[in-house]
C-alpha cells in the first residue's frame, strides 16, 4: 500500500474520532425508540442498532475512545516491557534469573480467571470512562510479558553481536554503545511489538465486555460494537455492522505500512 | 477367499438393508442439547438436559398433561387419594417390564421412592415429594399395588409423582454401563461433548408407540449454529427460540417457526434489601422504600421493552404469575402502565428532589445504583439498555453492568454484593407452590434478602403466613384464594418489579407430525411418544 494512502487513511479516522461531537448527527446514547433495528440509509446514514441508536454517531464515538485508549495501553505494556527486559537480558545472573523467572509466571497465569476475580473486587458503581480507563489500563499492565519475551531475547542478542563486541574493543563506554548500537535496533523490535498489540488490546476489551470489565453501556468502543459480529444474522440485515470491523483491520494495516518510513526513507 | 467371504456377506448386509429401509425407513429425530447431561440417574436430574433426557427415558407412574393440565396414568394404571389426602396408593399395570426386558413391578417403584427419600442422595426429585414432618412411610401392598404414606396433607401430591422416574436398583458408581428405563426410548449411547442416542424402548407399556425409532440428542451449545442446522434438515425441532431467530425462520422457513404466546416465564428485577454490609445505609433505604420501588416500575416503558428488546415477541407482565397460567393467575391484576409523572410525585412525597437533572434523596445522596445481570442473553441486555434511558429522564443514574453466570449468582445469592438485579425465571410447574422458597421470607432464595431470620415488614410475615397455608391446605379453591393474595401483596409492595412475559417460541420441521407445543415444560417433547416423522 502507498504510504501517502495509509497516511490518508489514518488521518481520516483519527479526525473522524476528534471531530466527532460536531459530525456525529446525533448523541451516541439517544435511543430512537420509534425505529429500532433500522436499515441503512435515510435518516440514519448506517442504520440504528437493536435499541434504535443510530450506528454512525456510535462508530464516530467508539473510534475515539478505542483510538485513543488501545495505543495507550499498548503503549504500557511496551514501556514496561522494556523496563524488566534490559536488566533481564544482562549478564548478572543474580538480577536476570528472578526477573525472567517472574515473566515466566506472568506468561502461565490465566488471565481470564484473574480478571473474572479482579471484577469481583472493583465496585459496581463505576462511571462508563472510569471503566474504560480501568479496563484498558489492566490489560497494559497484564499484557507486558509477551513483549518482555520478545525483548529480553533482543537485548542479549544485541548484546552478543559482533558490532558490540567491536565497539568494546574499540573502547566505547557502555551507555554509549547502549545509545549508539543497542536501543536503534530494540525501538524497531518496540514499535513492531507495539503495533501488534493495538488490534489485540481492541479485541480483548470486546471479550472482557462479558465478564463486566470493558466499555459499559452506552458509552460505544470498537469491542462492545464488535460484540454483535457473535449474531450472523445482524450482518445480512445490515452490512453496518462489519463497519467497526473493517476499520480495525484499516487501521492495522496502514499502521504496518507506515512502519517502514524511517527506514525507507535513509536508504533513499 | 476370506475377503471375498466378508465382501460378499457385506454386500448381502448392505441389500438387506438398501431393501429393507425402502419400505420403511428408521425414524430418527434430531435435536440439540445446550449442553452435556450432568447425570443419567433420573433422580438426581437438576439441569435442564439431565431433565429432557430423563423426560424421554424414564417411566412415570402419572404424568401431567401439558395440554390440559390434568393427571393421566402411565405406569400406575390407577391410584387413589385417601385419609384426607395423606396416603397415595398406585395399582401399577399389568405386566410392565424395563427396557432391557426385566419386569417392573412394586418392589421398583417402592426402592426408587426410598432412594429419592433418602437425605443421602440429595435427589432433586427428592425434594419435591418430601415434607418438613419427616418421612413418608412406603408399604408395598402386592406385586403391583403400593402405598405412600404423609404425616400431614400434601396439596397436589399425585402431580409430583410426574417426576419421579421409576429406575431399577442404581448402578454402581463407575460402572459404564447405560442405564435401563420404563419410558418411551432407552439410552443407547453416549458421546460426551457430542450427542446422545435413544432408542425405541420395545418393552414401552404403550403398545406400537413411540412412533420414532430413535432419538438424537445433538450437543450444541451455540444457538446460531442450531438455527443453521434446523435450516439444513439436520434438527427437526427446536424447543426455544428466541425473538431474533423466530423472525429469521418466519421469513426463511416458513410455516416452521411456532408463537404460543406469553409462556409461563417472567422476566424481573429486584433490588436488594438485605442487611449486607457492602450496601451503604441511604441505598438501603431507598431500596426499602415501597415508593421509590413503584417510582422505579412506573418509570419503565414496558411496552417498549415488549417492543424493542423482545421484538414484539413478549407480553406485559401483571405480576408474579404469568397471564399464561391460566388457573393460577389472578386475573384482577392489571398491567403497569409507565407513568412517569406519577413516579415524580412518588419521589417527591418521599423526600427526593431533581435538581440539574439528578435526582436527590433527603440527605443530598445523588440518585445512582448498578443493575446487574447474566452478560450473553440479548434481549435482556436490551432491556437493561432500554430501562438505563427510561431512569435517566427520572434523573437517577443507572449503570448496567451484565456479568458472566457464575459472578451474578455468587453476588446474589452468597456474597449480596449488588444493588439490582435484572434476570429471567424459566418457570418449570404451573403450580405457585414450586416457587415457594422464593417467597418465603426465610426461603435461600427469597430474592430481596435470603434467609430472613424474621419477616421485616408486616406484608412479608403476611406473605409466609399464606405460602405455609398454601402448602398444608388439600383444595385447590382454598389454595388460590391465597395465591391470589401473595400476588396482590407482591404487586402493591414491589419487592420484585415484574416486566414482561417472554412469549415461548419454537420450530418444528414440516417432516413432523402430531407436536402439540405446550407452555408447560418440557414444551416441544412432552408427547413425544405420540410423535410421527415423515
Amino acid at each position: 500500500m502507498p504510504r501517502k494512502l495509509a497516511a490518508a487513511i489514518l488521518i481520516l479516522v483519527i479526525a473522524g474520532a476528534v471531530l466527532a461531537p460536531w459530525i456525529a448527527p446525533f448523541a451516541y446514547a439517544r435511543q430512537f425508540r420509534d425505529s429500532p433495528d433500522a436499515g441503512p440509509g435515510g435518516r440514519f446514514i448506517m442504520g440504528t442498532d437493536d435499541v434504535g441508536r443510530d450506528r454512525f454517531s456510535r462508530l464516530l464515538y467508539a473510534t475515539r475512545v478505542s483510538l485513543l485508549l488501545a495505543p495507550a495501553a499498548a503503549l504500557v505494556s511496551v514501556v514496561l516491557a522494556l523496563a524488566i527486559s534490559i536488566p533481564g537480558g544482562g549478564g548478572f545472573a543474580p538480577i536476570r534469573r528472578p526477573i525472567n523467572g517472574f515473566t515466566t509466571i506472568c506468561l502461565s497465569l490465566p488471565w481470564l480467571f484473574l480478571f473474572i476475580i479482579l471484577r469481583a473486587e472493583l465496585p459496581l458503581n463505576t462511571a462508563p470512562l472510569t471503566s474504560a480507563l480501568l479496563t484498558f489500563g489492566l490489560m497494559g499492565v497484564a499484557g507486558f510479558a509477551w513483549p518482555a519475551r520478545v525483548f529480553t531475547a533482543s537485548v542479549r542478542e544485541i548484546r552478543e553481536s559482533g558490532w558490540v563486541l567491536q565497539g568494546r574493543a574499540a573502547g566505547m563506554r557502555g551507555w554509549r554503545i547502549a545509545a549508539v548500537h543497542g536501543w536503534p535496533h530494540l525501538r524497531a523490535i518496540a514499535a513492531a511489538q507495539f503495533r501488534v498489540l493495538v488490534p489485540v488490546y481492541i479485541l480483548s476489551e470486546a471479550s472482557l465486555g462479558l465478564l463486566g470489565l470493558g466499555v459499559s453501556d452506552p458509552l460505544p468502543s470498537w469491542g462492545n460494537l464488535l460484540q454483535e459480529l457473535q449474531h450472523p444474522d445482524r450482518v445480512r440485515a445490515n452490512p453496518w455492522v462489519l463497519a467497526p470491523l473493517g476499520l480495525l483491520i484499516a487501521v492495522t494495516i496502514c499502521l504496518e505500512s507506515l512502519q517502514g518510513l524511517p527506514a525507507g526513507r535513509r536508504r533513499e | 477367499m476370506n475377503r471375498f467371504l466378508t465382501l460378499a456377506a457385506g454386500i448381502g448386509v448392505a441389500l438387506a438393508a438398501g431393501i429393507a429401509p425402502a419400505a420403511n425407513p428408521p425414524k430418527e429425530l434430531r435435536f440439540a442439547l445446550s449442553g452435556d447431561p450432568l447425570t443419567f440417574d433420573p433422580l438426581q436430574a437438576a439441569d435442564s438436559n439431565s431433565e429432557t433426557v430423563r423426560y424421554l427415558t424414564a417411566g412415570v407412574l402419572v404424568r401431567v398433561n401439558r395440554a390440559t393440565d390434568s393427571v393421566e396414568p402411565e405406569l400406575a394404571e390407577s391410584w387413589k387419594l385417601t385419609d384426607g389426602g395423606r396416603t397415595l396408593t398406585f395399582h401399577l399395570r399389568d405386566g410392565l417390564k424395563f427396557s432391557d426386558g426385566s419386569p417392573l413391578t412394586a418392589a421398583d417403584v417402592g426402592n426408587t421412592i426410598a432412594r429419592a427419600l433418602d437425605p443421602k442422595q440429595a435427589s432433586p426429585t427428592g425434594d419435591t415429594i418430601r415434607t418438613a414432618e419427616g418421612t413418608p412411610e412406603i408399604r408395598l401392598l402386592s406385586i403391583r399395588d403400593i402405598a405412600i404414606r404423609y404425616k400431614t396433607p400434601m396439596p397436589g401430591l399425585d402431580r409430583l409423582f410426574d417426576q419421579v422416574g421409576i429406575a431399577p436398583a442404581p448402578l454402581a458408581k463407575g460402572t459404564a454401563k447405560l442405564p435401563v428405563s420404563a419410558g418411551p426410548f432407552f439410552i443407547a449411547g453416549y458421546k460426551p461433548g457430542v450427542s446422545v442416542t435413544l432408542q425405541r424402548n420395545p418393552n414401552y407399556w404403550k403398545r406400537g408407540l413411540p412412533g420414532i425409532d430413535s432419538v438424537r440428542l445433538d450437543i450444541q451449545q451455540n444457538r446460531d449454529l442450531e438455527i443453521a442446522r434446523f435450516l439444513r434438515g439436520e434438527f427437526q425441532l427446536i424447543n426455544r427460540l428466541d425473538p431474533g431467530n423466530f423472525d429469521r425462520l418466519t421469513r426463511e422457513k416458513p410455516g416452521t417457526a411456532r408463537n404460543l404466546g406469553a409462556s409461563l416465564d417472567s422476566e424481573f428485577l429486584w433490588f436488594n434489601q438485605s442487611p449486607a454490609k457492602t450496601l451503604p445505609e441511604w441505598k438501603r433505604q431507598w431500596f426499602r422504600s415501597a415508593a421509590f420501588r413503584h417510582a422505579v416500575s412506573l418509570a419503565i416503558h414496558r411496552d417498549d421493552l415488549v417492543r424493542i428488546a423482545w421484538k414484539g415477541h413478549a407480553h406485559l407482565s401483571a405480576g408474579p404469575i404469568s397471564t399464561a397460567n391460566k388457573f393460577w393467575f389472578n386475573t384482577a391484576l392489571k398491567p403497569l402502565p409507565a407513568d412517569p409523572q406519577q413516579s415524580l410525585k412518588l419521589l417527591a412525597a418521599d423526600g427526593f428532589v431533581l435538581r440539574e437533572g439528578m435526582l436527590r434523596d433527603r440527605g443530598g445522596h445523588p440518585v445512582e445504583f448498578s443493575l446487574i445481570t447474566n452478560a450473553g442473553n440479548r434481549a435482556r441486555e436490551n432491556m437493561g439498555r432500554l430501562i438505563q434511558e427510561d431512569l435517566k429522564k427520572l434523573g437517577i443514574h443507572l449503570n448496567f453492568v451484565p456479568l458472566e453466570f457464575g459472578s451474578l449468582i455468587e453476588r446474589i445469592s452468597k456474597s449480596l454484593d449488588y444493588e439490582a438485579c435484572l434476570l429471567g425465571f424459566a418457570n418449570v410447574d404451573p403450580d405457585p407452590l414450586a416457587e415457594k422458597n422464593y417467597w418465603l421470607s426465610s426461603g435461600p432464595q427469597h430474592f430481596w434478602w435470603p434467609l430472613e431470620k424474621t419477616p421485616a415488614t408486616k406484608w412479608e410475615a403476611r406473605i409466609d403466613e399464606l405460602e405455609l397455608k398454601q402448602a398444608s391446605e388439600g383444595s385447590r379453591e382454598s389454595r388460590k384464594k391465597a395465591s391470589d393474595e401473595i400476588q396482590r401483596i407482591i404487586v402493591s409492595e414491589e419487592p420484585v418489579i415484574y416486566l414482561v412475559n417472554p412469549d415461548y417460541l419454537c420450530a418444528i420441521s414440516t417432516s413432523v407430525h402430531g407436536a402439540m407445543p405446550s407452555v408447560a415444560p418440557p414444551q416441544l417433547l412432552w408427547n413425544i411418544e405420540w410423535l410421527r416423522l415423515q
